[in-house]
């Protein structure tokens, strides 16, 4: 059981030895076989014997990002009053008849709705119910999914927490564990950067020279990478898939070559090895810290010192 | 004469006939598949050129400058624009004897075979002026009827592009019948014979005019004109010179008198000229002096390599919220930025599709875009980096011409992505023939230019102009001012100063006369009220007083092409203003006075460029003729030459081929001319055979990749190799000793003490009972590896801080500022390199530690992933074989500790406090322990302390845990 544990949690290494470029058919091949997965551990299971080639946390990423635009898609169709209703009727009639099954997890299951959202819509009912008269205030629905034995309802409570605590996409844990992935890759990149020599601001240094648009990194003096030119680099972890890299490019990657010239955008978990088609225009994709560094002065970059 | 001024009689310039007729006649066999392009470029073997597709600066859609009428407002003959001019020629042309054949082509000119020539051949060198009939039944490829030429001159006379000063026009043009076999003679007003004399008086004085070049007649076009005859002698023998050969005998004693223009050309026209069969068949000496020449010419012209887009680099100093009026005005601006990019990168991607418009696809959104800025009135941020971006893109060579003139690597672009529309592209280009666009094209905008004058056209947006003509303004007198005596890149930046302010003054002037531009000559009356009211308010710059500044300083060689540009853009009035006529009329004089080769050989090219330019923009439609004439302001140049300055830029051999090409593109008219003769010359494809060689993209593609590495690191070389030996050696000595001295300072203080403290740890502790030595041991690594990384940096800190200012002392004071700089940053990096290379080598062990401090540690992330799915089991739903044992848990809950502690970046207050908050610690066991706590590690806290309930972790506490820790991490 331990293996299982430590193996859903691939370290760096071992995604270094995995594939991380997908070619856009194989990514369709994935895309259209998550379809049918629910955000559960089990799923995450199949998913891995499917694609055993793949780092279980790229598909991860790849599922993760997925799955949210499957839940945008239907968000309209679960967010309407009437449905909500309904919903929150169907857990209070069977919280009666059999309190101990996992009631929210499988209605969420049935209707395909992310269960840590479906829990947070049914506790939104439950303090609506309470409280007819005062909207709930977001503050106190987000401390109550965070830690659900403030709901004063315990066993709405466990259920509540079954949801969260199942669901691997959204919910303050994942939201919590996400932020938590991305600082550490920001760090590691700059732990990288440090043991290249090469010296950088971070964000926080450029925000404080009141730049209007900050990278992660900005390289004081220029890199060459396979050849290009490289001013700053962008960390991002989480698997560049067509719809999302298209968003960063727009909102991030371009304003950054508008502003820095060329750079790196390093997507940890990998991306779709089409999308690597702006090289000449100023962004570079690469899955990881690269390691064919040419500077101006050294020549190609020495290793950790 | 008015003979004189116009140069000779080449094809194209013969004067035109009804066009409706022949228009149908080319449409009859072209059949509806033809546009005007490939008709007139089908036919460019008589016609010489093709016209440029190029962008007027007036309509923006393709069209070429309309010339409606001269001054006399005579409209008859007119040719409107470039387009229509030739392919009227060409198919005029291309009519009389030719369409017997059948097809609308012409074959192409196959270099001749060799033959011996019999000087005194009077069948071979007929005189020249004899009628002579040629046998039609032994030469019916040859025929061709003869163009009436005039003596008759209007003053005014109509004038598109290129070939556009035709010798002479008939007052009416003569109506050529158009039934298959009439002599085009017929309608002519003159006798063949009259027009032979015409010839010869013509061709005699021509030669004159070319040495002494004292007539505003452009010279380079003279020259177009005259390998023209050259190369397609066979068409022409018949209508003027009588004879194949007189054709090229003319023009190869043309040749010969300026051979010393000629031998400025560039290597591959000396080459294709001094190959050419017809020269050595006619003058041996010419073809050794070419060949000599070529020896010679070292200068190679190259199309350099499209740059790399480079944006405009955010300045803190100019660009943060403090220069921004509110934090509105910032963010619009912010995201303006991005919006121009956005444009500019959709117009690369998809100008060169057909049908594609700037107005239909952009226009609304860069109006949005505009509308905007003028909300937030940030204009004045816009306008500059409208401006850097536009120097930044545009200051290289353009290609000049059609997109499919552009250089090779445009091909490698093309086959990197295999993207359908591309590949039709290329397509198109393998089979469209190269387009010649004639020695005197309209000023137009190549390459990435034509976005910018598209979107302030289509901005249309009175702020914007106005802040971007007071930028361009400003630039541009700075420029004209700027030194360019330096220490030995004067030329290069002569260069770099030169092009830019072309460019600059090209967009000064197109904004400046954008609000008059008309496409037709406004009527006489028009004219005098617009002449009267624009004569009353100041000009955008005082052109005169720049150019008058610059003859009195010796500075025109960067100031008028400069002028030139600006002046290129004026609308159809402007030229009459009293203001813009002195200048034009100055630039005449100064054009006058300035006689080619007698400046001796130090300033050829520079006066080369000169006349080049000029005589571009003498021969551009906006260029009023009656000028020509004009004496005005003679005696001022005169007056001003003589009491000039001594030294100026005009003195400098400042201009080298690459610059001449590059400002004039057109001089590689020449070479295409001559590569089509080379080439079986105008190809059944109806054009000249564009030469394009297969290569492998796989081969091609990373060369510019890897090429550009070698690049980075053949810099430092480079910079080395062009500087006294000395540097390099003072470089080396100074690193060398930093190097040094640094890691003494390192050893005598870091080090010392590192090993000091190290030593009291393990005394320290071996002393304690129940020490874990491996854990004792780690602690000191970790020590020693935040010691190494400490070392690290101070050995930096030490070089960068003492390096720099011994170089600085060592070199002389002279070094220019940019090479002081990069000599500092590369010794420093040299001494660091020494001092880090000697701590990592006597350091070794820091970095193993650290190595496995990095690695052996469980990242944050992956430890809550594993709390969560623990959780989730816990917590259920769970099959029977998912559960944990008490072990597993001690063992994830070590892995927590051991991040916790080893990142250090966990708020241990924090936890803790987190923890008594939810009654998991006891507060008084936290007070009791905590001392002992303190120098505990994480696992033996939780394990000592957490208030286990019979080894059972309860959700609640993982639950907590872990919000805890994401909240710390």
């Amino acid at each position: 059981m331990m293996d299982s544990v430590s193996s859903s949690s691939a370290t760096v290494a071992d995604k270094s030895v995995k594939r991380m470029q997908i070619c856009r058919a194989e990514y369709r091949v994935i895309g259209r076989f998550v379809e049918q997965l629910r955000p559960t551990r089990q799923c995450m299971k199949t998913l891995q014997t499917q694609f055993p080639h793949l780092p279980p946390s790229t598909l991860l990423s790849i599922f993760s990002q997925e799955y949210q635009k499957r839940m945008k898609r239907s968000m309209a169709r679960h967010h309407a009053p009437d449905v909500i209703k309904e919903y929150y009727q169907r857990y209070r009639s069977e919280a009666k008849t059999r309190p101990a099954a996992p009631l929210l997890l499988e209605l969420a299951n049935q209707v395909d709705l992310s269960p840590a959202l479906l829990a947070r819509l049914i506790v939104e009912c439950f303090l609506e119910e309470r409280q007819a008269s005062v909207g709930a205030s977001r503050h106190v629905l987000n401390n109550m999914l965070r830690e659900p034995y403030l709901i004063p309802d315990l066993l709405l409570a466990k259920h509540v927490e079954q949801c969260t605590v199942n669901d691997c996409c959204y919910g303050p844990l994942v939201d919590c564990i996400k932020h938590a992935i991305g600082l550490e890759h920001e760090d590691l990149l700059r732990d990288k950067l440090r043991e290249t020599h090469l010296s950088f601001l971070d964000e926080n240094q450029l925000r404080a020279k009141g730049y209007d648009k900050t990278p992660d990194i900005i390289l004081e003096v220029p890199i060459a990478v396979d050849g290009h030119i490289v001013h700053w680099i962008e960390s991002k972890a989480s698997f560049g898939d067509d719809h999302s890299h298209h968003t960063y490019l727009n909102e991030q990657f371009w304003s950054y070559c508008n502003r820095f010239g060329p750079g790196l955008v390093i997507y940890w978990y990998g991306f779709v090895s089409e999308l690597d088609c702006q090289r000449d225009r100023g962004i570079l994709l690469r899955d990881g810290f690269p390691s064919d560094i040419v500077t101006l002065c050294q020549g190609p970059a020495r290793g950790r010192v | 004469s008015q003979t004189l001024t116009h140069g000779p009689t080449t094809p194209a310039k013969t004067p035109s006939t009804s066009r409706s007729v022949r228009t149908q006649d080319f449409s009859d066999r072209r059949g509806n598949k033809s546009t005007p392009i490939q008709t007139s470029r089908s036919a460019s073997r008589v016609q010489l050129f093709s016209p440029a597709p190029s962008v007027s600066p007036v309509s923006g859609r393709g069209e070429g400058r309309r010339r409606s009428g001269g001054f006399g407002g005579c409209a008859s003959g007119r040719q409107t624009g470039p387009r229509g001019a030739v392919s009227e020629e060409g198919v005029r042309w291309d009519g009389g004897g030719r369409r017997s054949r059948g097809v609308g082509r012409i074959e192409p000119v196959s270099p001749p075979t060799q033959v011996q020539l019999n000087f005194n051949n009077l069948e071979d060198f007929p005189p020249v002026g004899a009628a002579q009939s040629p046998p039609v039944a032994t030469k019916p490829s040859r025929r061709i009827n003869p163009t009436p030429v005039s003596a008759e001159r209007p003053n005014s006379k109509p004038k598109s592009c290129f070939i556009s000063t035709p010798l002479s026009l008939p007052a009416s043009p003569p109506a050529i019948p158009e039934s298959a076999g009439a002599k085009l003679t017929a309608g002519s007003p003159h006798s063949l014979q009259e027009e032979r004399e015409l010839l010869r008086k013509e061709r005699y004085v021509w030669a004159v005019i070319f040495s002494l070049n004292n007539i505003p007649v452009s010279m380079m076009m003279n020259l177009i004109c005259l390998l023209s005859i050259y190369v397609h002698a066979d068409v022409l023998e018949k209508a003027y010179l009588g004879n194949v050969h007189n054709c090229v005998y003319f023009s190869v004693r043309v040749l010969e008198n300026q051979f010393e223009l000629v031998s400025h050309l560039d290597k591959c026209t000396l080459r294709l000229l001094s190959e050419n069969e017809r020269v050595g068949t006619f003058s041996s000496s010419l073809k050794d002096h070419l060949a000599q020449a070529q020896e010679n010419c070292t200068a190679k012209v190259l199309p350099s390599p499209p740059m790399f887009v480079h944006s405009v680099p955010f300045q803190p100093a100019t660009d943060n919220r403090s220069n921004f009026s509110s934090d509105r005005a910032f963010h619009t601006f912010k995201k303006q930025r991005d919006v121009f990019y956005g444009f500019l990168r959709e117009w690369e991607d998809s100008h060169k599709e057909p049908g594609w418009d700037f107005e239909a696809a952009l226009g609304s959104r860069v109006r949005m875009m505009v509308s905007q800025l003028t909300a937030a009135g940030s204009h004045s941020h816009f306008a500059r980096l409208f401006q850097k971006q536009l120097i930044q893109m545009c200051k290289g060579p353009c290609v000049l011409g059609s997109s499919s003139d552009a250089p090779d690597a445009d091909l490698l672009g093309m086959l990197g992505a295999d993207s359908l529309g591309r590949l039709k592209r290329l397509q198109q280009r393998l089979v469209q023939p190269q387009g010649l666009i004639g020695p005197c094209p309209p000023p137009s905008f190549p390459g990435h230019q034509e976005f910018f004058k598209c979107f302030l056209q289509t901005a249309s947006c009175c702020q914007l102009n106005q802040h971007l003509k007071d930028g361009l303004c400003q630039q541009l007198l700075k420029l004209d001012e700027v030194s360019i005596l330096g220490p030995d890149d004067e030329k290069q930046r002569f260069s770099s100063v030169l092009l830019t302010a072309r460019l600059l003054a090209k967009f000064l002037g197109f904004i400046s006369f954008l609000p008059y531009q008309t496409s037709e000559l406004p009527s006489r009356d028009i004219q005098d009220t617009a002449i009267t009211l624009r004569s009353k308010s100041s000009p955008v710059l005082d052109v005169c007083a720049v150019l008058r500044s610059s003859v009195h300083r010796r500075r025109t060689i960067l100031t008028v092409p400069w002028i030139v540009e600006f002046l290129s853009m004026l609308d159809h009035i402007g030229p009459l203003l009293p203001f813009y006529r002195t200048a034009l009329c100055l630039l005449l004089q100064i054009y006058k006075r300035m006689l080619l080769g007698r400046g001796g050989e130090l300033c050829y090219m520079n006066q080369l460029l000169m006349v080049a330019v000029l005589g571009w923009l003498f021969q551009i439609p906006i260029f009023p003729e009656d000028l020509f004439f004009s004496t005005d302001l003679k005696e001022e140049v005169k007056e001003l030459e003589n009491i000039t300055s001594s030294q100026g830029l005009d003195t400098l051999p400042l201009v080298d081929q690459q610059l001449l090409y590059t400002c004039c593109p057109y001089l590689g008219e020449f070479r295409k001319l001559l590569a089509a003769f080379v080439a079986g010359s105008t190809s059944k494809s109806g054009g000249l055979i564009r030469k394009i060689t297969p290569t492998s993209a796989e081969l091609r593609g990373p060369s510019t990749s890897r090429s550009q590495q070698k690049l980075q690191v053949d810099l430092e070389q480079a910079f080395f190799h062009n500087q006294p030996p000395s540097l390099r050696r003072t470089v080396e000595f100074v690193a060398e000793r930093v190097g040094s001295n640094c890691v003494k300072h390192i050893k005598a203080t870091l080090v010392l003490e590192l090993v000091k403290g190290g030593e009291k740890t393990l005394r320290d502790s071996l002393g304690l009972e129940g020490v874990n030595t491996a854990k004792l041991n780690d602690s000191i690594c970790a020590q020693l590896c935040d010691a190494g990384m400490q070392a690290l940096e101070t050995a930096t800190r030490f070089c960068s801080e003492n390096a720099p200012g011994a170089v600085r002392v060592l070199l002389p004071l002279e070094t220019s500022p940019s090479v002081l700089t990069t000599a500092e940053s590369i010794t420093t990096r040299l001494a660091t390199e020494k001092a880090c290379s000697w701590l990592s080598a006597n350091i070794t062990s820091s970095g193993q530690v650290q190595k496995n401090c990095t690695h052996k540690v469980p990242l944050g992330s992956e430890v809550m992933i594993e709390i969560k799915e623990v959780l989730s089991v816990a917590v259920g739903p769970r099959s029977e074989e998912e559960a944990y044992t008490v072990h597993q848990i001690e063992s994830l809950l070590y892995r927590v500790g051991q991040t916790l502690g080893c990142r250090k970046k966990t708020d241990y207050l924090f936890l803790i406090r987190q923890l008594i908050e939810r009654g998991l610690l006891g507060e008084e066991e936290v007070g009791t322990n905590w001392p002992k706590l303190s120098a505990l590690s994480w696992p033996e806290v939780i394990s000592k302390t957490l208030r286990f309930e019979a080894g059972i972790l309860t959700n609640h506490f993982l639950m907590a845990f872990l919000v805890c820790s994401c909240r710390s991490l």
